[in-house]
């Protein structure tokens, strides 16, 4: 085996930094979503991640069904469950103030964590990764194709949500409830829809998220609640609230993680993007891209 | 004396002649049979070591009191789940000493918790066996003997270690590369690596760790490969193990040689691998293997039983970690046949006992070793065509 040069190690580093973190961008971008709509920091973000995997290891090892089929159950599902926690958690409840409604989320985190326990017990899962495993070479460094498929989902995300709320009546809709939410209702928006929709979106993402990331890193019962931590971070870190500030921020975090792991000391890998964190938030509390004005108006 | 008086006052010698029935109840039970106690993490973190731990202590029970018990006299197990947690072990093994009166104990089936209650079991001289695997759990630091009263089964991490550097000398590989979780398991093994490493002549390049949470090794493992080792040797539990293996298939790492520790010991390991498990090394206790063994091999017969037993009475393969569950609760038994529930004999007995034929060894106790295996109780096997192959 020739000698790997250091710059093919920092780009070994990168690659894996921007898959991870572009799993960390997908779950930010679910935060954001539904603290747009709602204000909510809905803190079961992560289990829908977990879901994700663990649906699609279902449908597509257990139940045998093909790839595409599987992804849109999954999805499907999933989505469906996102449904149920605004219903069932969120709506209900009679005084809604924000924080009432976020302890709502982490019960649901924690009931949804428990079901899956006893669904698919603690081990942990494998997916086929989707087109293969043999690895890409690029300038000396390995790409496994699934973190092609990862990045490429962020991307046909991104696309697709800007297309939605720039473009279609629905999206310019909840950007209205986002806004001004009293305003919204005045011209006739209907806010509990748009309520359970951003729940909708949100779910929906992180499952594709999940199913994505499990050919890499296998999916077990409770891998939501580090996923919802490190991808609130993401969020926090690129200004809560703001779309391309998700993106930033999870791609910056998941770097910083692998090349702080690779050229530092992999002990306290988990460590550096917290710390990276805090520094940001001390000297911009808004988030790199985050606006203050609009951060000092809501209530986070 | 009016109503009220009188029936409180009979209530009264009523409770207390329940009472008094109960204890002589109690009392004659103590007498009838054997009680034995049992600590695992059957669910939790460390349920994969648990499970068959409990799995395999109670089917003994059962064959054992089927055939009639010990000398006649049956045989009854209390086994308490720790979930895995330091305090509610610290507590189950005080209710089992003190409330249920065992006679000795068997786990815990973790290291960490193990070394938390053997300060209990000193204090209430009674024996204990655990089913974890760090040395110093047989090791007080303080005088460099074993606790009075604490043994243990499985093999020590030193062992493992000193097999893998074995048969790393008979390749003539000297520069080695250690990656390990932070977890007690791991952390031990890792410093069994690097304290033997001078012993057999290895030079460690790299020192690399990771959480037994984390989900991606890449950024480590490339940064191994940048000081080209001639072998990894990878300690840790859990799915934590396979996530490096594929890792290291991933990166396109396979010139390297790849060593597990014995944890990786279960066929579920390679399946979930995804076939990028080919290759890897490890050292195993012979219940693992057991079909491979050759037929004149001193455990042939015990371990190809247990296998056998196990899959027919919980229709999934054996665990290696069930088969500590074997060692310990055969040696207790064995122990109460041969002195009865008396915990200083029992004790004395196991710190004499030679040539205990086990699931992971042949066990030879003295009062200097109380855990009595040898490196030869490892065989180092390779994976091939998805399944364990021995290598000589």
């Amino acid at each position: 085996m020739d000698k790997i040069t250091f710059a093919s190690q920092l780009l070994q580093y990168t690659v894996t930094g921007i898959t991870i973190g572009s799993v960390y961008a997908m779950v930010a971008i679910g935060f954001n979503i539904i603290y747009n709509v709602t204000e909510i920091i809905n803190l079961a973000q992560g289990e829908f991640v977990m879901l994700g995997g663990l649906v699609m290891v279902f449908l597509q090892v257990s139940l045998g069904l093909p790839v595409v089929i599987a992804f849109a159950g999954t999805v499907l599902i999933v989505t469906l469950v996102g449904l149920v926690l605004d219903r069932l958690a969120i709506r209900p409840i009679r005084q809604p103030s924000v924080l009432t409604l976020i302890i709502a989320t982490i019960a649901a985190s924690i009931m949804i964590k428990g079901a899956a326990m006893l669904i698919w017990g603690k081990d942990p899962f494998d997916l086929p990764a989707f087109s293969g495993r043999t690895p890409i070479l690029v300038g000396g460094a390995t790409i496994q194709p699934q973190y092609l498929w990862v990045v490429g989902f962020l991307v046909v995300t991104v696309i697709g949500l800007t297309l939605f709320f720039n473009k279609s009546i629905v999206g310019k809709a909840m950007s209205a409830c986002s806004e001004n939410a009293d305003a919204a209702r005045l011209v006739g928006i209907n806010v509990q829809h748009m309520v359970l929709l951003s729940f909708a979106l949100s779910a929906a993402i992180g499952a594709v998220a999940g199913l994505t990331m499990t050919p890499i890193a296998l999916m077990e019962y409770d891998r939501g609640a580090m996923l919802a931590v490190k991808g609130f971070g993401a969020a926090i870190l690129g200004g809560l609230g703001s779309f391309p500030g998700a993106i930033c921020g999870g791609l910056i975090l998941g770097l910083i993680e692998s090349l702080g792991a690779g050229l530092l000391s992999s002990g306290y890998k988990d460590a550096y993007a917290l710390v990276v964190l805090l520094a940001v938030l001390f000297f911009r509390p808004s988030g790199i891209l985050g606006n203050l004005e609009v951060t000092r108006f809501k209530r986070f | 004396m009016d109503r009220k008086m009188f029936r409180a006052v009979m209530v009264c010698i009523a409770f207390f002649l329940l009472g008094t029935l109960t204890m002589c109840q109690k009392k004659a039970a103590e007498v009838a049979e054997y009680k034995v106690g049992a600590v695992f993490s059957v669910t939790g973190r460390a349920s994969f070591l648990g499970d068959p731990e409990k799995k395999t202590a109670e089917m003994i029970v059962e064959q054992i009191n089927q055939a009639g018990g010990i000398n006649g006299i049956p045989l009854k197990l209390i086994v308490y789940d720790d979930e895995g947690d330091a305090t509610k072990c610290n507590l189950q093994v005080k209710k089992l000493l003190e409330q249920d009166k065992v006679t000795a104990v068997i786990g815990p089936s973790i290291s960490g918790l193990s070394l938390a209650v053997i300060p209990v079991f000193e204090k209430a001289q009674t024996p204990l066996i655990s089913c974890a695997a760090s040395y110093k759990i047989v090791h007080d630091e303080a005088t460099g003997k074993p606790y009075k009263w604490i043994f243990k089964v499985p093999q020590s991490d030193s062992l493992a270690v000193e097999a893998i550097y074995t048969n790393m000398q008979g390749k003539g590989i000297n520069k080695i590369a250690i990656i390990s979780g932070t977890s007690g398991f791991g952390a031990s093994g890792r410093q069994e690596l690097i304290r033997l490493a001078p012993e057999y002549g290895m030079e460690i390049v790299a020192d690399e760790k990771y959480d037994p949470k984390d989900t991606d090794m890449t950024a480590q493992l490339t940064k191994i490969k940048g000081l080209e080792p001639q072998a990894i040797v990878n300690w840790s539990i859990g799915p934590t193990q396979v996530t490096v293996v594929r890792n290291w298939r991933d990166l396109g790492m396979e010139s390297i040689a790849f060593y597990q520790s014995h944890g990786f010991g279960s066929r579920k390991n390679i399946e979930l691998a995804a076939g990028a498990a080919e290759g890897v090394l490890c050292p195993l206790g012979a219940c693992n293997i057991a079909d491979l063994l050759a037929a004149d091999h001193p455990q042939k017969a015990v371990t190809m039983k247990y296998a056998e037993n196990y899959k027919a009475k919980y229709n999934e393969s054996l665990s290696s970690f069930g088969g500590h569950a074997w060692d310990a609760m055969h040696l207790l038994v064995d122990a109460l046949k041969a002195v009865g529930a008396d915990k200083a004999k029992i004790r004395d007995y196991l710190e004499t006992k030679k040539g205990f034929i086990g699931q992971h060894g042949v066990f030879n106790f003295s009062p200097d070793d109380h855990n009595g295996l040898t490196k030869e109780a490892f065989q180092m096997v390779m994976v091939k065509d998805g399944d364990w192959a021995l290598v000589n």
